[in-house]
C-alpha cells in the first residue's frame, strides 16, 4: 500500500497559526480521501516557519468499486418522475430493470461505479483544501487570486511505496506538485528531490530543518535549560513563549546573553514582559536572589562566529527596551514617593464610561462600598478605603502605559515609596482577581474588600444604566465579575447581605446619573448613614424623603419606584451565575431552585449550604421516599383546597385523630418541629434535614392506614389540615414543591 | 543581481552611503528612482507613488527615499532613537515579483549585512492604516532580535481590494544605518564620510531642527489656526473632487485626483500636529481619522477614474 507525502510550502508563516493549520490541513485531506473511499492507516501533521506537511501511510492505491441498488417508480409512472430518477442515478431509460413486486412491476436501477486511482482523488482533495483553506487570515499576491496566509511557491505531492515514487499531477493556479522541496533559507538553499516522508524529513534535517514543531520546541528547552543550568541559574517557564518561538524557527539554536547590571534592579515581571512582549526572549533568574539576571534568544542559524554578532546585536537591542523599562520606573517612583497626587489628579480626567463618569469618581465609589463592605469580611474599613483608593491609581502610571498587561502589579510595587502598608500594597495586585474560573481567589481581608466593591460597582453601575449582558455579547464582562464576587464570597465563607450592597451602590449611580454637586454629596451623606445605621434600604429612602423638600422629593420618588426592581434583577443574574457555577460543581438545578425560593437567598453561602445539605438528603433513600411523601400530601391538599375553595392552614387537632398512624403522625411533627426550628436559626442544615427525614416512616405509615378522604367531614378536615402542617413544617426547610423527581 | 552588491567588501561608512547603496541597488532591480514627495507626511506610504499607485491594474515599480513627521514623537534631539522628522526609504513594485523575500534580502547584503553572520527573520506584522483605510499582511524583519523593515503585501487602500496585490517594503533609515554602522546616538551617527573634508554628523545637520520643531509642535503652533487649516483642506479637497471630469477650457477629460489627495495629505499632517498639542481628545481622535479616511476613499474612487489608475476611454461608456 503506498504512502503519501505532501508539502505546502510558503513564505512565512505566522507561528501563532502553524499548528492549528497543519492540524487543519490534516483533516480536510483525509476526510476527502475518506469520503471518496480511500482508507489509510495513519496520518501525521507537522509545520515549520515556511511549510505545511502531512504525511499518510498506507493508503488504499484506488477506491473501491461499488454497486448500489435503487428503487425507481412503478412501471407506467409519469415520465416526469422516472426521468428524475434517471436524472438522479445518472442512468439512460434502457438500463433500468423492471421488476415485479407485490405492489406491481417497478423500475429499479443498478448503479456500479468503478474504483478510481489514488492519485485522482488526491489531487481533488488536496486542490478542494487548498482552495478552501480556513486561515484565520488569508491573502492574494502578484497577479494571481489565490488566497494563502502568505504567498504559497511550491506543492511537494507524492505517492510512494517500495517501488519508487510518483508525482500526483495538480496544477493549482500555475503551481505544479512536484517531489522537491528546499531546506533551510540561509544555511542549505536550494531545491532537492525526496522519495517518501523517511526520505524527506532526513533531507530536511541535513539541509538544517527540524520538521516537527515538538522536536523544535524540546530542543530549545533543553539547550536552554542546560545553558543556565551551567552558570547555577534557572530558566523561567514560558510555554506559550516556547511555541511561539518554536514556529519562528527552523533550525534552532539558543543563546544566552547577560543583561546589563543597571537594569538587574528592576522588578523581575517588568524584565520578563519587556523580554517576552517585545524580544521574544525567555527570562533567566538566579535561584538565590530571585532576580532576572540573564536571557535566552533563539536564531535560526549557526554561524563561524558561534552567534557572537546575533548575540551583541540582540543584546544592543535589548539594553535600548530596557533603557525605556527603567526611564518609566525611575519616573515612576519619583511621583509614587511624592504620594503620587498626580497620578490620582489624572484619573480624574479620564473617562471610565460616558455614563457613568470618570475613573476617579469610579474610584470614589469603589472607596466607599469598599469602607461598607470592611466590617463583614474582617477588613478595617479605613485601610480598605485607603486601599480602593490605590487600587487604580497605576493606571496612570508610564509603566503601564506601556505595558497594559502589569496594572496592579506595579500599583503593589509603587504602594511601599508611595507610603502605604503591605495591605494596601497587595490589595492593588489581587482586587482584580479572581479573573477566570480557575484563577486564585485572594483571602487577605483588605484585598476581600476592594475586590468585591470594584466587581459590586461595575456591576450596579451597568445595571443603573441598563446595559446588561445579552446572549453573547458582555462588552464590559459582567458576567465575569458576577462569578468573580461569588467566589470571593464561597472560597472565603462570607456572610453578605448582597441585597443590600445593591442597594446602596445603585443609589450611588442613580444620584450620580440625575444629579451633581453639593446637594448630591448631602444626600448621599445622609443615606450612606441611613443605611449603615438600619442596613434597610427602603427606610433610608423614607428618611431622607422627610429631610428635603420640593423638587428632590420628586426625584428621589422616581429613584424609589425603579431602584428596587433593579436590585431585584441584579440579585436574579447572580443567582443565574450561581446556578450555572453550582451545575459545574455537579449540583443539581432543581436542588438550587428549591433553596432560592427559600428567605435569604442574597446570602451566598447561606444559599449553598443549604443546597448541598438538601442535595445529600436527597441522595438517601430517606429523602427519596419523604419527598413522595411530601408531593403526596401536597397534591391531595391542592386538590381538596381546588375543589373545596379554601385553605387549609387552620391547624389540625391531635383530639379529632382516630386511627393509631395518624396519632404517630402528630407526635412525629411535634419532634420534628421542635427539632427542625433551632436547627435552621443555627443553620445546621444536616439536622434539619435529619429532623425532617424522621418525618419519612410515620408519613409513609399514615398514608397507608388512613383515607383523607373520608365521610366525616370534621376528621377529613383535620387530615388536611394535617397534610398542611406536613407541607408547613418542610418548607421551613426547603421549597420541595421545586425540587423533580 | 544582489549577489554581485553583497560581495563588495568595503562596508558603509555613513548614513548617506546606506541610503546610496539603496538607491543603486533598487535602480538595478529596475524600479524608477523617485524623489521624496514634496509634502509634509508622516511615513513612506502617503506619498501617491505608493499610496494611489498600489489602486488599479497598471504595473508599477518605484523606489524613493520619504522624509517623513510625527510631531508626537519629538524629544528635542535627545533621545538617541526618537525623532519628530525622520527618513523612510520605500519600495513599491506592482505586481509583487514571487522573488521578492529574495530581493529584500539582497538589499541588506547591498548595505552591508552580513548574511553568513546576522540573524534575519520574518515575524508576523499585519499592517492597516486607519487614515488611509488601508490593509496588508506581511512581516516585521528582524536582524538579530532588531526591526529593520516593514514588509507587506497591500490587499486594500482607500477601501478599494488592490488587483494585482502591490508589494511595499519600508526601512526605517536611520534605525538601521545605526545598527549597521554601530552608532548609539542618532545625533552621532556620521552623515557623510567622516574622512570628508567636512564630516557632519546627524546631529550637525538635524539636532537644531528636532528643538525647533519640537518647541513648535508641543507650545507654540497655534492651533485654532491648525484646525481652521484643516477644515479648509478637507473642504478644498471635497470641491476639487467635485468638478466635472471633463474640463470647460481645454475640453480634455481631466480628473484631478492627485491636487485632491495633496489636500488629503494635507489634512492627515494637520490632524497629526493637532494631536501633538494635546487638543484633541480620545473620543475626538476616532471622529478625526474618520474624516481623514473619507478624504483618502474619495481620492481613491477618483484615481481609479484616471489613466494610471487603469482607466480607459472604453470604460466612459
Amino acid at each position: 500500500m503506498p504512502d503519501l507525502l505532501i508539502e505546502l510550502f510558503s513564505e512565512e508563516i505566522p507561528a501563532r497559526m502553524q499548528k492549528r493549520a497543519a492540524d487543519d490541513l490534516k483533516k480536510l485531506v483525509t476526510d476527502g480521501l475518506v469520503e471518496a473511499g480511500l482508507t489509510y492507516a495513519g496520518a501525521a501533521a507537522l509545520s515549520t516557519p515556511r511549510r505545511l506537511t502531512l504525511a499518510i501511510e498506507g493508503l488504499l492505491e484506488k477506491s473501491p468499486d461499488t454497486r448500489e441498488e435503487r428503487k425507481g417508480p412503478k412501471a407506467g409512472a409519469p415520465d416526469k418522475a422516472i426521468d428524475g430518477f434517471l436524472r438522479g442515478a445518472g442512468l439512460t431509460r434502457d438500463q433500468l430493470e423492471e421488476r415485479d413486486t407485490p405492489k406491481g412491476p417497478v423500475y429499479f436501477a443498478l448503479i456500479e461505479k468503478k474504483g478510481r486511482p489514488a492519485a485522482e482523488i488526491i489531487a481533488e482533495v488536496l486542490e478542494a483544501a487548498i482552495r478552501s483553506f480556513p486561515w484565520p487570515k488569508a491573502m492574494r499576491w502578484g497577479a494571481g487570486s489565490l488566497r494563502w496566509v502568505r504567498p504559497l511557491h511550491s506543492i511537494l505531492c507524492i505517492l510512494s511505496d517500495e517501488t519508487g515514487a510518483s508525482v500526483v499531477p495538480l496544477d493549482i493556479d500555475g503551481i505544479k506538485a512536484g517531489d522537491t522541496t528546499e531546506g533551510h533559507r540561509f544555511m542549505a538553499p536550494g531545491r532537492f528531490a525526496v522519495t517518501g516522508f523517511a526520505d524527506y524529513e532526513t533531507k530536511l534535517k541535513a539541509a538544517r530543518v527540524i520538521l516537527s514543531p515538538e522536536e523544535r520546541a524540546d530542543h530549545i528547552w533543553a539547550e536552554a535549560q542546560n545553558a543556565a543550568f551551567a552558570q547555577g541559574l534557572e530558566l523561567v517557564e514560558d510555554k506559550g513563549l516556547l511555541a511561539e518561538v518554536a514556529g519562528l524557527v527552523e533550525w534552532p539554536v539558543v543563546l544566552m546573553g547577560d543583561i546589563a547590571d543597571e537594569f538587574i534592579p528592576l522588578p523581575p515581571e517588568v524584565l520578563q514582559t519587556s523580554m517576552r512582549e517585545h524580544q521574544k526572549f525567555f527570562s533567566v533568574k538566579n535561584p538565590k536572589t530571585g532576580l532576572i539576571e540573564k536571557f535566552v534568544t533563539v536564531a535560526n542559524r549557526e554561524t563561524a562566529d558561534h552567534g557572537a554578532t546575533i548575540l551583541a546585536g540582540n543584546q544592543k537591542v535589548l539594553s535600548a527596551r530596557l533603557a525605556d523599562a527603567k526611564f518609566f520606573w525611575e519616573n515612576d517612583l519619583r511621583v509614587a514617593e511624592a504620594g503620587a497626587e498626580a497620578w490620582l489628579d489624572s484619573l480624574a480626567n479620564v473617562t471610565f464610561h460616558n455614563k457613568l463618569g470618570t475613573q476617579g469618581e469610579r474610584i470614589e465609589r469603589i472607596a466607599q462600598l469598599a469602607g461598607a463592605i470592611a466590617p463583614s469580611v474582617g477588613a478595617d474599613p479605613d485601610l480598605a478605603t485607603q486601599a480602593a483608593r490605590w487600587a487604580k491609581a497605576d493606571l496612570s502610571s508610564e509603566m503601564v502605559y506601556e505595558f497594559p498587561e502589569l496594572q496592579g502589579l506595579m500599583g503593589k510595587y509603587y504602594a511601599g515609596p508611595a507610603g502605604h502598608p503591605v495591605e494596601v500594597a497587595n490589595a492593588a495586585v489581587e482586587h482584580y482577581s479572581p479573573l477566570g474560573p480557575s484563577d486564585d481567589v485572594p483571602s487577605a481581608p483588605v484585598s476581600v474588600a476592594v475586590a468585591l466593591a470594584d466587581k459590586l460597582d461595575t456591576l450596579t453601575g451597568f445595571w443603573a444604566i441598563d446595559e446588561k449582558p445579552t446572549g453573547s455579547k458582555d462588552p464590559f464582562a459582567l458576567r465575569r465579575a458576577a462569578l468573580g464576587v461569588i467566589r470571593l464570597v464561597l472560597d472565603n465563607d462570607l456572610r453578605l447581605a448582597l441585597d443590600q450592597l445593591f442597594d446602596a451602590q445603585l443609589l450611588r449611580h442613580q444620584i450620580a446619573l440625575d444629579d451633581d454637586g453639593a446637594v448630591r454629596n448631602a444626600l448621599l451623606r445622609d443615606l450612606d448613614n441611613e443605611i449603615a445605621d438600619h442596613g434597610v434600604f427602603g427606610a433610608a429612602i423614607r428618611t431622607v424623603l422627610d429631610h428635603f423638600d420640593g423638587d428632590l422629593s420628586k426625584h428621589l420618588e422616581k429613584v424609589k419606584d425603579s431602584l428596587p426592581d433593579t436590585s431585584r434583577d441584579l440579585l436574579g443574574f447572580f443567582h443565574d451565575r450561581l446556578k450555572v457555577y453550582l451545575r459545574d460543581k455537579g449540583v443539581r438545578h432543581d436542588v438550587i431552585d428549591a433553596c432560592l425560593a427559600m428567605p435569604g437567598n442574597d446570602d451566598l453561602t447561606l444559599l449553598v449550604k443549604r443546597a448541598e445539605a438538601l442535595g445529600a438528603f436527597l441522595s438517601t433513600d430517606d429523602g427519596e421516599n419523604l419527598l413522595q411523601g411530601v408531593k403526596r400530601s401536597s397534591n391531595i391538599l391542592a386538590q381538596a383546597e381546588e375543589k373545596d375553595g379554601v385553605e387549609y392552614s387552620y391547624g389540625a387537632d391531635l383530639k379529632f385523630a382516630e386511627a393509631d398512624e395518624e396519632k404517630a403522625l402528630f407526635a412525629a411533627l411535634d419532634t420534628a418541629e421542635a427539632a427542625i426550628k433551632p436547627a435552621m436559626e443555627a443553620e445546621d442544615f444536616a439536622a434539619a434535614m435529619q429532623a425532617m427525614a424522621n418525618l419519612r416512616a410515620p408519613i409513609d405509615a399514615f398514608f397507608e392506614a388512613v383515607q383523607i378522604n373520608t365521610d366525616n367531614q370534621v376528621v377529613r378536615r383535620n387530615r388536611l389540615n394535617l397534610l398542611s402542617r406536613i407541607r408547613m413544617t418542610c418548607a421551613g426547610v426547603a421549597d420541595l414543591s421545586r425540587v423533580e423527581g | 543581481m544582489g549577489k554581485a552588491m553583497a560581495t563588495s567588501d568595503t562596508r558603509p561608512k555613513s548614513f548617506q552611503d546606506i541610503i546610496l547603496r539603496l538607491q543603486s541597488y533598487w535602480a538595478g532591480q529596475g524600479c524608477a528612482m523617485l524623489q521624496p514627495y514634496d509634502m509634509e507626511v508622516g511615513a513612506g506610504t502617503f506619498h501617491p507613488a505608493t499610496t494611489l499607485r498600489s489602486l488599479g491594474s497598471q504595473p508599477w515599480a518605484a523606489a524613493y527615499v520619504q522624509p517623513s513627521r510625527r510631531p508626537t514623537d519629538g524629544r528635542y534631539g535627545e533621545n538617541p532613537n526618537r525623532l519628530q522628522h525622520y527618513y523612510q526609504y520605500q519600495v513599491l513594485i506592482k505586481p509583487s515579483p514571487p522573488n521578492l523575500q529574495d530581493l529584500y534580502l539582497g538589499s541588506l547584503e547591498a548595505i552591508g549585512i552580513d548574511m553568513e553572520l546576522h540573524d534575519i527573520r520574518f515575524v508576523e506584522d499585519d499592517w492597516e492604516s486607519p487614515t488611509l483605510g488601508a490593509w496588508g499582511l506581511g512581516w516585521e524583519v528582524w536582524c538579530d532580535g532588531m526591526e529593520v523593515s516593514q514588509f507587506t503585501y497591500f490587499q486594500q487602500v482607500g477601501g478599494y481590494d488592490c488587483h494585482p496585490v502591490s508589494g511595499e517594503l519600508t526601512y526605517g533609515l536611520e534605525r538601521l544605518a545605526m545598527y549597521i554602522l554601530g552608532v548609539d546616538h542618532v545625533m552621532d551617527m556620521p552623515f557623510n564620510d567622516p574622512g570628508a573634508p567636512i564630516p557632519l554628523t546627524y546631529g550637525d545637520v538635524f539636532k537644531q531642527t528636532e528643538e525647533e520643531y519640537a518647541r513648535w509642535n508641543f507650545d507654540v503652533a497655534n492651533t485654532d489656526v491648525l484646525l481652521k487649516q484643516f477644515e479648509e483642506a478637507e473642504e478644498e479637497c471635497r470641491k476639487i473632487l467635485d468638478q466635472t471630469h471633463l474640463d470647460p477650457k481645454t475640453g480634455k477629460r481631466i480628473v484631478m485626483a492627485h491636487p485632491a489627495y495633496d489636500q488629503c495629505i494635507k489634512a492627515s499632517h494637520l490632524f497629526n500636529l493637532l494631536d501633538a498639542r494635546g487638543v484633541i481628545s480620545v473620543t475626538e481622535r476616532q471622529a478625526y481619522i474618520g474624516r481623514v479616511r473619507a478624504l483618502a476613499k474619495l481620492c481613491a474612487d477618483a484615481f481609479v477614474q484616471t489613466r494610471a489608475g487603469g482607466w480607459t476611454d472604453g470604460d466612459a461608456a
